[in-house]
């Protein structure tokens, strides 16, 4: 067959499954290793929640309890709650703000890319960093903090908070879809700071004044810490089905604002 | 029976077959804006169609409706006789597209690998890397290029999956003549290989050295379309230059005169036969040097087409 008459043909091309697993794969590996690379990331997203950890965890109050909880343990929790969040929103809205802003995004749609690969990779980058953030938490509460948890119960620290880092995922997701390249970070940081403060994973729960204390059960980041404490037996005696929920109804939520951003993109002459 | 209809589609798909890419009755507005109007354009095989219009014509949004970024309002767009919003229908094409940012911590080895495994038949990595002039700088991160090299790897990303169809969109924006030429090179390699191209560029010269067809767009129409011949034939005659101390009045005033320009101190005059007007110039002035004569280029072609059809909407509006 000459050349110009295979470019006649309109034989349709078929990736198999194995294919496209192998694509949905090396984004996320590229997804990884872009991020790694990136200081700012790295920085930020590790260091933030082991810094503040270190300080009011074991440079401070490391003899004191929270109830019948050591500073050290509660800490974990509520310091990973932190980190995933962090993780989440800043390995997706960011990335994906600047990708839409500058081109990028449209480069790799006018690609046979799978569409769904480049959120699945953002996502996956989230997971594995938050696993980073906990584990690390982990490690110095053993070492220097005496944290004394069963490995059972680590394992679930782990899968519980990682699970959570979806909701956050999603959050980062519509927030990047309406951020402009350059303000993103900013525009997390006006999310997440508050966000934090107000569902009690800086100052514990407890401590915050009342009026903050009822806005707190409103948000997402308060049912991640909650779960997260229940497991390292810090909890509020409340039920974790609600919990769940309410992240799963706020990642809905989420999703559907980024479709809208999704949609506003479509509609642009310059996008 | 079924050796009839059999029959019938092979003649079918024959006669669509001479099409790679098209757009048929395409109408596109954004809000009040209307991009493109009623807009019928086709790409054969193996051929190089360049894409010319000012901003705002809506090459952009064509290229845009090709690549699948878009969905027609009105019309149909075909590529390789599917529908380009499923990436099912782009594994047979590379985008070369402009760019503020691309992620500047992967090396170029790690993006061409990403960007080839999105395809079925891939080139080898070091083929890639040759036909983009980067064989030296696969394991440079993004970041550390320089303005061309990152062109050519944008350009390595648009080859890498072995596309029988080709968008360049201003492809060699910012690269030194060598560079340039390279890519041309590479370009006109590819289309000896059977595969097709579609361009946009402001750079006429370009369009001029690669397009077998060239398409003239303003405010949402094909407004001429073929050969940069065909192309530079529709404008009139020939461009002379020369330094003279003839006064522009009295240039305009010898016979066979369009236009006078002038350009610090030569002048430049349109003129339908340039042997008449040059020898009123010979006859009328002694001092006269300098003396060029071109035939008038595509720039006043694409000018004097893009003149007439905002003179000729503005007088229907």
């Amino acid at each position: 067959m000459s050349a110009t008459a295979a470019v006649l043909s309109y034989t349709q091309i078929e990736r198999s499954p194995s294919h496209i697993a192998t694509i949905y794969l090396k984004e996320a590996k590229y997804e990884f290793f872009k991020n790694l690379r990136l200081r700012v990331y790295t920085a930020s997203v590790i260091s933030f929640p082991l810094m503040f950890y270190v300080l009011f965890g074991l440079v401070l109050n490391s003899k004191e309890t929270i109830g019948t909880t050591g500073v050290p343990t509660y800490l974990i929790a509520t310091y990973g709650t932190f980190g995933v969040m962090g993780a989440s929103l800043f390995g997706t809205a960011s990335g994906l703000a600047a990708d839409r802003g500058l081109g990028w995004l449209q480069v790799k749609r006018a690609s046979p890319m799978p569409p769904f690969a480049y959120f699945t990779a953002k996502v996956i980058l989230s997971m594995i960093f938050s696993a980073i953030v906990v584990a690390l938490l982990l490690v110095l509460g053993i070492s220097f903090g005496g944290v004394r948890l069963p490995f059972a119960e680590m394992a679930k620290l782990i899968g519980t908070l990682v699970a959570g880092s979806l909701p956050f995922s999603a959050m980062g997701l519509a927030i990047g879809y309406f951020a402009g390249p350059n303000s993103a970070p900013a525009v997390i940081n006006l999310f997440y700071l508050p966000l934090s403060f107000c569902s009690g994973l800086w100052v514990p729960y407890m401590f915050l004044p009342k009026l903050v204390r009822q806005i707190a059960l409103a948000l997402p980041p308060y049912h991640l810490s909650q779960l997260a404490l229940r497991i390292v037996g810090a909890g509020r005696h409340e039920s974790a089905a609600t919990h769940w929920e309410v992240l799963f109804a706020f990642t809905l939520i989420c999703l559907g604002v980024a479709r809208i951003g999704f949609q506003r993109d479509q509609g642009k002459l310059y996008g | 029976m079924i050796a009839t209809l059999e029959k019938a589609q092979q003649v079918e798909q024959a006669a669509s077959a001479l099409v790679v890419a098209s757009l048929a009755g395409v109408t596109q507005n954004y809000g009040e804006v209307c991009a493109l109007r009623n807009m019928t354009f086709r790409v054969g095989p193996g051929q190089v169609v360049a894409l010319l219009g000012p901003n705002g014509a809506g090459k952009t949004t064509a290229v845009k409706l090709l690549l699948g970024l878009l969905e027609p309002n009105a019309g149909r767009v075909r590529v390789f006789g599917g529908d380009p919003t499923n990436p099912q229908n782009r594994m047979r094409t590379g985008a070369m597209l402009q760019v503020g940012r691309v992620p500047e911590t992967l090396r170029i080895r790690e993006h061409i690998d990403l960007f080839s495994s999105y395809y079925a038949s891939p080139l080898p990595i070091e083929e890639v890397l040759a036909a983009a002039g980067l064989e030296k700088l696969a394991d440079r991160k993004f970041g550390d290029l320089s303005g061309g090299q990152r062109q050519r790897t944008l350009f390595a990303l648009a080859i890498c999956g072995d596309p029988d169809l080709l968008f360049l969109d201003e492809p060699t924006a910012g690269l030194d003549v060598e560079a340039r030429r390279a890519l041309w090179d590479g370009i006109r390699h590819l289309v000896r290989r059977g595969k097709s191209v579609l361009l946009t560029t402001h750079y006429l010269e370009e369009a001029d050295a690669l397009a077998d067809r060239i398409a003239v767009i303003n405010q949402g129409t094909i407004i001429a379309e073929g050969t940069p011949a065909e192309i530079k034939a529709q404008t009139s005659g020939k461009r002379i230059r020369c330094v003279t101390s003839l006064d522009l009045k009295s240039l305009l005033q010898i016979p066979g005169v369009i236009d006078v320009k002038q350009d610090r101190n030569t002048v430049e005059i349109q003129a339908r036969e340039a042997e008449l007007v040059v020898r009123a110039l010979l006859n009328r002035d002694s001092t006269l040097s300098g003396l060029e004569i071109t035939a008038a280029g595509l720039e006043e072609a694409f000018l004097a087409l893009t003149q007439d059809n905002n003179e000729n909407a503005n007088r229907q509006n």
